[in-house]
């Protein structure tokens, strides 16, 4: 057997059975973690789970917790819309930036532009809210008040998505092999033939499981949106009128709430994780399908 | 052998610096006895923060954390033993009765708008019909021909309550174009906004304006709406700022709370133009 | 001889098009985010000195500085670090070298890391909030919030880990192997030392994940920003700050500028230095 020497404090005496039990005890309470998470949050949402009925999270009036009324669904709406609003906007940007990128630009500017976007992919949520507090939404305000609404959501969320999308999207078709790109040229197939009859679907899977992922990220997203789109409850008729999302609820809530309150509170975040959890289980196969 | 023994000796190393750390940890918690936790009213909270400090200087060792989560986090925190005292910025209700309220000072909400808003004073009704979405333009009311965003607050502060139990209204007849949480927040969305008027305490309402802020408080039912009407009593939205606690207080608790209503901080007090208690 | 194909003026047409679409996008989004920089620079330049690094926090934030909250920070940073790293670098050895693919203890394993990271940041804060503050009685601390970050972290650093140390060649496994070494020894040795730098940047993209994190520490480590005693004191994190700046101090968007900068400083030298080390997984996977 082997020692450590002279470059530790003490000298271990590890045999291969310590070590797997040591690191089966790190995976396991890995894994604990989550199951952790299930149980507290049902654990707290048990109260209003219990007493209320889950159409009353459907049918009542409205939120007005004070008033006894817990419908979820004007926020549910928020939050589907303001993400799909964004993976609107944000999947043909993304798409583009990442075809320029591997395909459209000259080296020197393809470098520069992922640098751009690879410093943006790390810029924190509370700060896209923030200029989207001090200059979008008063820009948004001139055109139509009240300024914090659904677009100035949609807007930000776009800003924060984009950048994990296109790098995503980057890898995936920089992975596509060169022999079919040179194969489809030597056809005779035209650049843009070769991007969208080639590259494009052969990075099919790739591209998806990145959409998903930023998908999964933008209906999580809670900062950005409660900073901008203005927090009323209630089902957008324009994209000028304010929103609130799920997320947003439970940061501006949470404190003062009490009691079935809080318990709803706590659905609406179970609700959120699996709403999350069944996209990331998407991705999951999409993988799968991709290795296979 | 030798091995074994230095492998005995480590683990002795291990566990008497895990008995040192443990020590601290526990000497760090024993400190914590010599604290004093606050939860309620975010009115409230920044005047607690510098009366804590004062506090804090007085009495070295001892620590103070100031938390908000709104009047009703208070009242449900002193009852359920989590907190010594609570911070409600209102009068207690009669359900309430088995608590004791020390008032610290007192305060009033007023409506506000932005300085560039041509519109100085508004009725009851008039308020009544703009939140409740009857009357949705300025010039309505003698204003520009723009569209009013109305700002209300989110459920659970003690402010809301105060206001719509003052307009008679239900929180459900409420028409907002925008939701805010605390009152600094509430006063930057009027200051970002020209055409929005909203509701805050008139005591984080002036401590902007006189910095520079460009906000204008409105009058209500005629009466100005100014720490000193509320002083004299004749302002119609006034509510007492109070400590409150379940039972007679003690120790720390006690302390701080004669601490807090004595002359000793009625500067601090009034430098948060809130009126200090017991000055008539 | 031949003929020089006609390409149809459609099909030039079309190239053209999608070509400039994409210069198209490409230019309104640089705008943009260049726009966003500008103005955070623009708003915080003048308002950063050494003062602002040094002091603490006062006026509720509009004067004085950030060094609390700094300190805060970092602490929170510690906690998170400290007890994520070995969690999830157990986990990554684990799964990798000491469980076959398809057992059933390993694919729960990662089920459960790919389900943890799934989870939205604001539910981490709820469970912080039940668990940490509440349950185990932490109260609004720096130590609450640590640990949520914690949970938080496990699957970037576990699949960062996991990834590096796949990238080591398997010949290092054998040839270690062949010459009698225990695996202890073997990972002790060889394998951990050479996918040191992708752990490294695996930690680093952690660090800058957290100090990006706002939602998980707002009801777990609290809002106080006076300078923390102990890790059992409610601490206020950068991110924090810029929130409390901008939503609920008038007169706050000065400092709240300069916090941003310093934080997207900090954030771009994490940034830098995980690439660093992350090439040298590149240079390595070339050159065996």
């Amino acid at each position: 057997m082997i020692l450590s020497g002279r470059n530790i404090l003490f000298r271990l005496i590890l045999t291969d059975k310590l070590l797997i039990s040591i690191l089966r005890v790190g995976a396991m309470l890995a894994a604990l973690v989550v199951l952790l998470i299930l149980i507290f949050l049902v654990y707290e949402s048990w109260p209003a789970l219990s007493s209320l009925s889950i159409t009353r999270f459907i049918n009542d009036v409205s939120w007005h917790p004070l008033e006894n009324t817990y419908n979820l669904m004007p926020m549910l709406s928020g939050t589907v819309l303001t993400s799909s609003g964004a993976l609107l906007l944000a999947i043909p940007l993304s798409l583009a930036s990442a075809l320029f990128i591997v395909f459209y630009a000259p080296l020197h500017l393809a470098t520069a532009y992922k640098r751009l976007i690879e410093l943006l992919s790390g810029i924190p949520s509370v700060v896209f809210g923030f200029w989207g507090l001090t200059t979008l939404v008063p820009l948004i305000n001139q055109w139509n008040p009240p300024g914090a609404s659904l677009l100035a959501g949609i807007l930000v969320l776009t800003m924060m998505i984009l950048p994990t999308v296109t790098l995503t999207a980057y890898t995936a078709l920089a992975a596509v092999p060169d022999e079919l790109l040179r194969n489809a040229a030597a056809l005779g197939l035209s650049r843009w033939g070769v991007t969208n009859g080639v590259a494009l679907p052969a990075a099919k899977t790739g591209i998806a499981a990145g959409i998903i992922l930023a998908a999964a990220r933008a209906l999580g997203e809670t900062m950005a949106v409660l900073m901008v789109a203005g927090n009323v409850v209630q089902y957008p008729e324009t994209l000028f009128d304010p929103v609130r999302t799920l997320a947003a609820n439970i940061a501006l809530e949470t404190a003062y709430a009490m009691g079935d309150h809080r318990a709803v509170l706590f659905v609406s975040g179970l609700l959120l994780m699996l709403l999350i959890m069944v996209l990331s289980g998407l991705v999951e196969l999409l993988e799968q399908q991709r290795h296979a | 052998m030798s091995e074994n023994l230095r492998f005995l000796l480590a683990k002795l190393l291990f566990c008497v610096i895990a008995m040192g750390c443990a020590s601290q940890l526990q000497a760090q918690s024993k400190s914590a006895s010599q604290r004093l936790v606050l939860t309620g009213s975010s009115t409230l909270a920044p005047l607690v923060g510098e009366i804590a400090r004062r506090f804090e200087s007085l009495h070295p060792g001892v620590r103070i954390d100031v938390q908000t989560g709104g009047s009703s986090r208070g009242i449900h925190d002193v009852r359920k033993g989590i907190v010594a005292i609570g911070m409600v910025s209102r009068a207690l209700k009669p359900d309430e009765a088995d608590l004791h309220a020390f008032v610290v000072a007192q305060d009033g909400v007023s409506i506000i708008v932005h300085a560039d808003n041509p519109v100085r004073a508004l009725s009851r009704e008039q308020i009544a019909d703009i939140y409740s979405g009857r009357i949705t333009r300025w010039n309505t009311v003698g204003g520009t021909n723009t569209r009013i965003t109305v700002v209300n607050k989110a459920e659970g502060r003690s402010t809301l309550e105060l206001f719509l139990d003052y307009l008679q209204l239900r929180n459900s007849e409420i028409k907002p174009h925008v939701i805010i949480g605390d009152n600094a927040q509430g006063i930057k969305t009027v200051l970002g906004n020209p055409q929005a008027i909203g509701y805050v305490s008139i005591g984080a309402a002036e401590f902007e304006a006189r910095r520079g802020a460009r906000v204008r408080l409105l009058s209500l039912d005629g009466v100005e709406a100014s720490v000193e009407n509320v002083r004299q009593g004749i302002f119609p939205l006034s509510r007492p700022l109070n400590f409150v606690t379940s039972g007679e207080p003690h120790g720390l608790a006690r302390q701080f709370i004669e601490f807090a209503s004595s002359p000793q901080v009625h500067d601090l007090v009034r430098a948060q133009y809130f009126v200090p208690a017991n000055t008539d | 001889m031949h003929k020089t194909t006609n390409i149809p003026m459609r099909q030039i047409l079309r190239d053209r098009a999608v070509q400039f679409l994409i210069y198209v996008s490409v230019i309104m989004v640089s705008v943009v985010f260049i726009w966003i920089l500008i103005d955070l620079a623009r708003g915080g330049v003048a308002h950063l000195s050494w003062e602002f690094l040094m002091e603490s926090p006062r006026d509720a934030g509009r004067a004085g500085g950030i060094a609390s909250i700094l300190v805060s920070t970092l602490l929170i940073l510690l906690v998170a670090m400290l007890t994520a790293a070995p969690i999830a670098w157990t986990t990554a050895i684990l799964l990798v070298e000491f469980v076959a693919i398809d057992s059933a203890f390993g694919k729960t394993v990662r089920f459960s890391l790919h389900v943890l990271a799934g989870v939205p940041s604001i539910v981490f804060g709820l469970f912080g909030n039940a668990f940490f503050s509440i349950y185990l009685g932490l109260g609004f601390s720096i130590l609450s919030g640590g640990l949520t970050l914690a949970c938080m972290l496990l699957p970037i650093l576990a699949s960062t880990a996991e990834a590096g140390l796949r990238a080591v060649p398997y010949a290092y496994r054998l040839s270690a192997s062949a010459l009698g070494l225990t695996r202890t020894a073997t990972l002790i040795h060889l394998i951990l030392p050479a996918a040191a730098p992708v752990l490294a940047a695996g930690l680093l993209l952690g660090i800058g994940r957290a100090l990006a994190e706002t939602a998980a520490l707002l009801f777990t480590s609290g809002y106080a920003d006076r300078m923390p005693d102990s890790l059992l004191d409610s601490g206020r994190a950068l991110a924090l700050h810029i929130f409390d700046l901008s939503m609920n101090v008038p007169g706050g968007d000065a400092p709240a500028y300069a916090s941003t900068l310093v934080l997207v400083s900090l954030l771009l030298c994490i940034n830098v230095l995980a690439m660093k080390f992350a090439h040298g997984l590149h240079r390595r996977k070339i050159m065996t």
